[in-house]
């Protein structure tokens, strides 16, 4: 390493030569920072979102590398939030891919004291098998001589952080059953 | 909104930067109180009163904008003579049934017509509309059938545009106000006269035909006994000032979820079908004629209701069907009364409702009275939770609080439980509706992890798998499962639904199966299908209109072209109101539609938003007699969807709980109703007796003394709701770390608690404690010229995940508003003590020690 360059390696020799008197920026930089680049820049691809949580509806944008989302940021094109996210946006990373997530199927057992493991597809057709039974017994032809075509038996609640199709989805097929308890955050 | 909507309230600040001025009501004092002109802390629960004071104001200082409210709203209609108002009944309107708990809404009529609502209690007339056909209504809550002696039919109603009739609403409004005077808002909401006429003066000089003001409520406001009559008020005030269908107007609701819009227009509510078609109530002999002769409107856009609801039946049930079987109107389940989520729990401790959904919602600590909700699904017999983690709704029956108090046993639960991972926003297509009416399309990044799917995948699965298992059934029951148009394309590994073609179902296409460009052009004769009519257009062309993302740089302030809002793409309601009755803007600054003569044939609505109005309809132009539907609309009708095209200061038909906003005390108040005898809404929902949902006694009631002070519970920046989405994320336990609640210094030194010690709080309902917050933000109020205190109680936490707490929700009752069914938790009262609370069974003894102390029994609180 030659003098000058050595000389040039000490930030405090940056700061008083260079462009940054304050040492805030290039002055402080190290030679290994100097070489970190943003997680985004490696990015494979980048994919138009919105944020999850409240209604405002920022747009996000989602960095997705080696089919692993790495990063979401806001997006700047949005008319409504013009790049900014608040605390809870700025953390959908940690929502979207944080080790508090559950991705496997638990079970409890009428009575049981713990969890059991069941696969999805064994928990599908046991659920079904459920919705038809009780459907069928809380099965109500008619109420008071009143035609009513319904059962009292099954409810569903939730909604308002899942998308349009999907509530499109659960109040036809759940209308289709007979089911009418459907309910939605929206009333709470 | 600075707390809850941070990004959204940008653009406050950017009005206030160009000079508008911002008024901030709350009990606390928060971020937005910081950056506002104005911060007015109240008591939490006397909205009406304020905004009933702020109504009077202007009615006495004339400072309403009379042109708007004579052309457009139904100021000028006249009622009829039987009508009685709070001002002639001590606080109740007329019609009223204390044994049944309802009012009979026919005298709420104008004089000379009937008039149908465009929402809320359309089945309220069902039978006068229907031509018999009685009702069921064994649970008849929020039904209110009439005894008969309406006007049938729909004449038109008597006018009286100089606004002096005695009995038109301009005048019965002004008599009904009258008594909201500054001295009564000191008194009943603690805001002191002098900072009251700063808030009269700076609404009513920022209105008129040059300026405007905007409302903006979080959705607190709804959850009240009175939580409709809160933003009717709003409406009424508005209106007055002509501040409706005009830019920088307006009533926004700040709505706190993704898709919570999305979620009532595409509704997961038991009242609505999509398009807030409402769900058929059970009646005799009821086919589709006669529904939709019941419930449609003689005029404007919901005389087209049979179209709607047979392009939304042809969309469900597909070549099923047919005009022959009236398109499988008989296929729609009935309602008898209501089915709301609070009366869903009802049924699954009385043993009827068996099996539960929770999709994205953790009812057992974020719905009102959390311990009925858990009691609830101890008493189930199966229950399927889709979320993130192990939420509290998943796992009450290891360690809920009924474990530790030895309510509940985990060996005696019999609740079958299925815990199913969910897909996050980043791993699915799919649309959210932003509070604004946007849809905005995500696109799915990745896959899925592991087991998690969408709950598109889900439903459509699960659907699948039931047809398979019922397929050749010839049970009569099943029919319209198996008649389900349920064929939707999948791809991928995973067999995910295409989004995009349920979104092309919701918007809907024609008999040669080409996708709809508007609502205008669905058919009552089943050409066309269309999943939610107000949908249409959204899939217009074949492109999903939702995904166009225009940097909003390269457009002008509408940006139109980001995204798309419903109805046909306009981004702000009933904008024909933005122009006078000539067609002009009322004023140049104002502008936002107006009528262009030279335009088109004869003249065209134009200008920078899509007007909100049909293009080629003159403001000159007057209905033929014979005409219904949208061409019954004058020129001047601006309000499409009402039955009369005006803006209602006065509601004739839809509420159950009177024709205009009057102030009750909340269900659970240490004060008496200063303005009228009546204490509480006389219509209010309270739900059968239940030993853990009692109420307490209210102003001088003997015990009310008990519970005096006031609390209400809010969201934090930091956390999410229920804490589902934000309990279990580091960064945001980092900030907000544990429960706690806020207290002002004096109730601090009054009570002996200590900054970052511990409080216990007692409701009629639980004990709770939190970490102590003493801060300044919480403004101690002189009400009925005693001190009050109120305690901030931020209702996110749970047991569970990082960031833990007892739940709010624990100390609150089911008392709900008539209309929608939605509980009072903004506004209710408690006693806060220092210290931890006990744990285990000496909790329970707690809470029965105080409502011994308050004398309360099953009666309490329950009085009409």
């Amino acid at each position: 390493m030659g003098v000058r360059t050595w000389i040039d390696s000490w930030p405090v020799y940056r700061q008083l030569t260079g462009t940054d008197p304050l040492g805030r920026g290039a002055a402080a930089k190290s030679g290994h920072s100097a070489r970190l680049t943003p997680r985004v820049a490696s990015a494979d691809r980048v994919v138009k979102s919105v944020c999850p949580y409240c209604a405002v509806g920022c747009g996000q944008n989602v960095y997705v590398q080696d089919e692993k989302v790495t990063q979401i940021e806001g997006d700047p094109d949005s008319p409504i939030s013009r790049g900014r996210l608040c605390p809870k946006g700025a953390a959908s990373l940690q929502l979207t891919t944080g080790d508090a997530r559950e991705h496997q199927v638990l079970y409890r057992r009428p009575h049981g004291t713990e969890w059991e493991r069941l696969d999805l597809d064994t928990a599908m057709d046991m659920i079904a098998d459920r919705v038809i039974a009780t459907r069928r017994d809380g099965w109500q032809w008619e109420a008071d001589g009143t035609r009513t075509r319904r059962t009292l038996g099954i409810a569903s609640l939730g909604g308002a952080t899942l998308d349009n199709e999907e509530n499109y989805l659960i109040k036809k097929l759940f209308t289709a059953l007979g089911a009418i308890q459907i309910e939605n955050q929206a009333r709470v | 909104m600075a707390e809850c909507h941070p990004v959204g309230f940008q653009w406050v600040m950017e009005a206030k930067a160009r000079g508008a001025k911002l008024i901030h009501v709350d009990p606390r004092f928060t971020r937005t109180s910081a950056l506002a002109d104005l911060h007015v802390p109240l008591r939490a629960g006397t909205d009406i009163a304020f905004l009933g004071g702020i109504i009077n104001y202007v009615l006495r200082q004339e400072k309403y904008f009379r042109d708007y409210i004579v052309a457009y709203s139904n100021a000028p209609m006249i009622l009829r003579e039987d009508f009685r108002d709070t001002e002639d009944l001590a606080g109740v309107f007329s019609g009223l049934d204390t044994d049944s708990h309802s009012y009979d809404s026919n005298s709420w009529q104008y004089e000379g017509s009937e008039v149908q609502a465009a929402s809320g209690e359309r089945d309220q007339e069902y039978e006068e509309r229907s031509d018999g056909g009685s009702s069921v209504t064994e649970a008849a809550r929020g039904e209110a059938h009439g005894a008969g002696g309406a006007v049938i039919g729909e004449g038109e109603p008597e006018r009286d545009e100089t606004l002096t009739h005695p009995r038109c609403v301009f005048q019965v409004l002004k008599r009904h106000y009258a008594r909201y005077t500054p001295e009564m808002v000191e008194r009943i909401c603690g805001v002191p006269q002098e900072l009251f006429r700063q808030v009269c003066e700076l609404v009513t000089e920022n209105s008129g035909r040059e300026r405007t003001t905007a409302f903006a409520y979080a959705v607190g406001w709804t959850q009240h006994t009175v939580g409709v009559q809160y933003i009717r008020a709003a409406s009424v005030l508005q209106t007055l000032l002509g501040n409706i269908g005009r830019p920088g107007g307006g009533i926004l609701a700040l709505r706190g979820h993704a898709s919570i819009q999305g979620s009532t227009d595409i509704p997961t509510l038991f009242n609505l079908l999509p398009g807030y078609i409402p769900m058929p109530h059970a009646h005799q002999n009821q086919d589709l004629e006669a529904f939709v002769e019941a419930e449609a409107t003689h005029k404007g856009y919901w005389g087209n209701m049979r179209s709607y609801l047979v392009s939304l039946l042809k969309a469900y049930w597909g070549d099923a069907a047919t005009a022959e079987n009236d398109f499988c109107f008989d296929y729609l389940p009935r309602l008898t009364g209501s089915h709301s989520t609070y009366e869903t729990t009802m049924a699954q401790l009385e043993g009827v409702c068996k099996g539960y959904f929770l999709i994205g919602e953790n009812p057992a600590v974020g719905n009102a009275n959390s311990k009925l909700m858990r009691l609830g699904m101890a008493n189930l017999d199966w229950l399927v939770v889709r979320d993130f983690s192990l939420i509290e709704s998943a796992t009450w029956w290891k360690d809920g609080p009924e474990i530790e108090t030895g309510e509940l046993r985990t060996e005696d639960i019999g609740t079958e439980v299925f815990f199913l991972p969910a897909a996050a926003h980043t791993e699915k297509d799919g649309s959210f509706t932003n509070t604004q009416r946007l849809l905005q399309w995500h696109h799915q990044a990745v896959e899925p992890p592991g087991e998690a799917r969408s709950d598109l995948w889900f439903t459509y699965h699960l659907g699948r798998i039931i047809r398979q298992k019922l397929a050749g059934s010839g049970d009569e029951m099943d029919r319209p499962v198996l008649d389900l148009a349920w064929d939707y394309p999948t791809k991928g590994r995973l067999a995910e639904p295409d989004a995009e073609a349920v979104l092309a179902e919701v918007n809907g296409h024609d008999a040669e199966g080409n996708p709809l460009s508007s609502y205008e052009q669905l058919k009552p004769d089943g050409s066309t299908a269309c999943g939610c009519w107000i949908y249409c257009g959204v899939y217009a062309d074949g492109v999903n209109q939702a995904a166009r993302r225009k940097p909003g740089r390269e457009q002008d302030w509408v940006a139109a072209e980001w995204a798309w809002a419903w109805p046909a793409n306009r981004r702000i309601l009933y904008n024909r109101a933005s122009a006078d009755p000539g067609g002009r803007p009322w004023s140049e600054r104002k502008a936002l539609v107006w009528w262009d003569p030279d335009k088109g044939e004869q003249g065209e609505w134009t200008g920078h938003d899509v007007p909100d109005f049909k293009k080629d309809k003159a403001p000159d132009h007057e209905p033929a007699e014979d005409a219904s539907g949208p061409e019954a609309l004058s020129g001047t009708d601006p309000f499409i969807m009402q039955a009369d095209g005006k803006a209602w200061l006065y509601v004739p038909s839809g509420l159950t709980d009177g024709p205009l906003p009057a102030h009750y005390e909340p269900q659970d108040s240490p004060f008496p109703n200063l303005l009228y005898d009546q204490q509480r809404n006389p219509v209010r929902q309270l739900l059968p007796p239940h030993p853990d949902n009692r109420y307490q006694p209210s102003g001088d009631e003997p015990g009310s003394g008990v519970f005096p002070y006031v609390a209400t519970t809010y969201r934090l920046t930091e956390h999410h709701t229920a804490g589902g989405m934000s309990r279990w994320q580091p960064y945001l336990a980092e900030l907000q770390p544990e429960f706690f609640c806020e207290v002002s210094p004096e109730l601090a030194a009054e009570r002996g608690l200590a900054h970052t010690g511990w409080a216990t709080i007692v409701s009629a309902r639980g004990v709770i404690e939190a970490r102590v917050l003493v801060t300044d933000r919480m403004t101690p109020l002189t009400v009925h010229g005693r001190r009050l205190h109120q305690v901030g109680l931020p209702y996110h936490w749970g047991p569970n995940g990082y960031s833990t707490g007892d739940a709010a929700n624990e100390l609150l009752h089911l008392s709900l508003d008539p209309n929608t069914h939605i509980q009072e938790t903004k506004a209710f009262a408690v006693d806060i003590r220092a210290g931890r609370r006990p744990r285990g069974p000496a909790s329970l003894a707690l809470v029965r020690a105080y409502r011994i102390r308050a004398g309360i029994d099953e009666h309490t609180g329950t009085e009409p």
